[in-house]
């Protein structure tokens, strides 16, 4: 019954932060700083995070071709699919479940058991929209941004480890590459992208406006809304791919 | 003048008020009082909306704010202002932001004007100079000076005063005192302070309330309570004075 009662919970949350926003101006530039901290904060470990799943993934699936007869431009293809398909949607909002998600369950954690959100509500300023609206739109509108990056990064990578290992020359790696493309596969990681936005973004602010206690509760709740973020990344993750592909 | 009647709440099996009735005068100072886990602080919290009430009414200059809709819910707590206990002044902000936190969100004013309304408000507090200050690097009286200021940036008609006084040494909580009754005075609030100090209920007392296990065990002024007959108020008064 837990299950169930969180569940209405959460769904009464989202319902509540889309009332008539206090003061347009205000909801734009709390967006503005959100997408600034969600979307240019996470560059680096993006980066890093992209170009070595590309450069491993290319080790890996050379590791695994040892039939001669397979020609060396399928690594280029194998890379590229599986990372625009999964490896960068996935893997890269996983990491930003953590880094995101962490961060923003214990900022709003830390304004409940402060009082702050009750003084937004005291002055009449719906508190979860105020809170939550500009965290989920910024990270809807960055986190595709952040995946297009994610993409181009791991394929360079892995193009890169390719030749500089002498497993495959740059050309046959995007001859590959380019044999299999197709633009759908692309669509697709997008909307997995902005589904794992408002995943991460809502379950975060969740846990962290239904914080109660101390500080201990408040690192609780940033575990929990790690944990739960991953979860249902990957439940959507299957979810999505069965229904759209 | 704010007026609560036959208010009820409980918590699961527990009811923490039972029947509250009480008349809060305007533009007067007027507490409440009671034993810690009274019910005074969820009387509050229901009166300011952060809870929701089982039965009752709260009127707000005749409106009822307790089965209000949203949207009449907000435009009556626009007209309140509220000091916590902790101050819940947002960390990430300076003072000067906390203060202007409220004209940025309800006003148009342009920025001059809301610089020059902040810096007024932080006069009145007896707070200048600490404009640029986070609230890390203020102490608890100034936590709390910083918290009235901005509960009357906006001039309300209501002030909530959640334990004004509690974690001050004795001079800064009769300044904390003076101020919320100067203040109540000159901008003719309806102010209400939920407290359990004593030297406050001598000091300001106009109009008490005393909460007792859930329910309005009395209710008078600072000249009548210790003559009150009533058995838990005067164990309640012999605890604090000594």
């Amino acid at each position: 019954m837990n299950i169930f009662y969180h569940f209405g919970r959460y769904l009464l949350f989202i319902k509540s932060m889309f009332s008539r926003p206090e003061k347009f101006k205000v909801y734009y530039q709390r967006t503005m700083m959100e997408m600034n901290s969600i979307g240019i904060g996470s560059l680096p470990i993006v980066a890093i995070i992209s170009l070595f799943v590309g450069g491993v993934t290319t080790l890996q699936i050379a590791y695994q071709l040892v039939a001669g007869l397979v020609p060396k431009s399928i690594i280029g293809s194998i890379v590229s699919d599986s990372t625009i398909l999964e490896f960068a949607p996935t893997i890269t909002c996983l990491v930003l479940a953590g880094r995101v998600g962490s961060n923003i369950a214990s900022e709003i954690g830390t304004m409940k058991v402060s009082e702050q959100i009750d003084a937004l509500e005291v002055m009449g300023i719906n508190s979860s929209g105020f809170l939550a609206l500009p965290k989920i739109t910024a990270a809807i509108i960055m986190l595709p941004c952040l995946i297009i990056l994610a993409m181009v990064l791991s394929i360079w990578g892995g193009m890169l480890v390719g030749d500089l290992a002498g497993i495959l020359p740059i050309e046959s790696f995007l001859k590959g590459a380019r044999s299999t493309f197709r633009g759908f596969t692309v669509t697709f990681s997008l909307i997995k992208a902005a589904v794992y936005a408002f995943i991460i973004t809502s379950v975060s602010s969740y846990q962290g406006y239904y914080t109660t206690g101390g500080a201990l509760e408040v690192g609780t709740s940033s575990t929990r809304a790690v944990v739960y973020s991953c979860v249902m990344i990957l439940f959507a993750d299957y979810l999505l791919a069965q229904l759209l592909l | 003048m704010i007026e609560v009647k036959n208010l009820n709440k409980s918590f699961g099996e527990k009811h923490v008020l039972q029947n509250v009735s009480a008349m809060f005068a305007k533009g007067r100072p007027n507490l409440i009082i009671g034993a810690s886990g009274s019910g005074k602080s969820v009387l509050m919290k229901c009166m300011v909306g952060l809870e929701r009430v089982d039965t009752g009414e709260i009127l707000y200059e005749g409106k009822d704010f307790a089965n209000a809709v949203y949207d009449e819910k907000k435009a009556i707590r626009r007209e309140i202002g509220m000091l916590f206990q902790g101050g819940a002044l947002f960390d990430s902000l300076t003072v000067e932001q906390n203060i202007m936190f409220p004209l940025n969100m309800f006003t148009e004013m342009g920025k001059e004007e809301k610089l020059e309304r902040v810096n007024f408000c932080l006069q009145r507090v007896n707070l200048v100079n600490s404009n640029k200050l986070l609230p890390s690097e203020i102490s608890g009286g100034m936590k709390k000076r910083v918290g009235i200021a901005r509960a009357i940036a906006l001039n309300p008609k209501f002030l909530f005063c959640d334990e004004p006084n509690s974690g001050l040494d004795p001079v800064t909580s009769r300044v904390i005192d003076n101020l919320i009754l100067e203040i109540t005075e000159e901008y003719e609030m309806t102010t209400i302070i939920n407290t359990h100090d004593m030297k406050t209920v001598f000091d300001i007392g106009e109009r008490i309330v005393f909460i007792y296990k859930g329910k309005k065990e009395w209710e008078g002024n600072k000249d009548q309570i210790r003559s009150a007959n009533s058995e838990a108020l005067a164990e309640f008064i012999n605890a604090s004075v000594f």
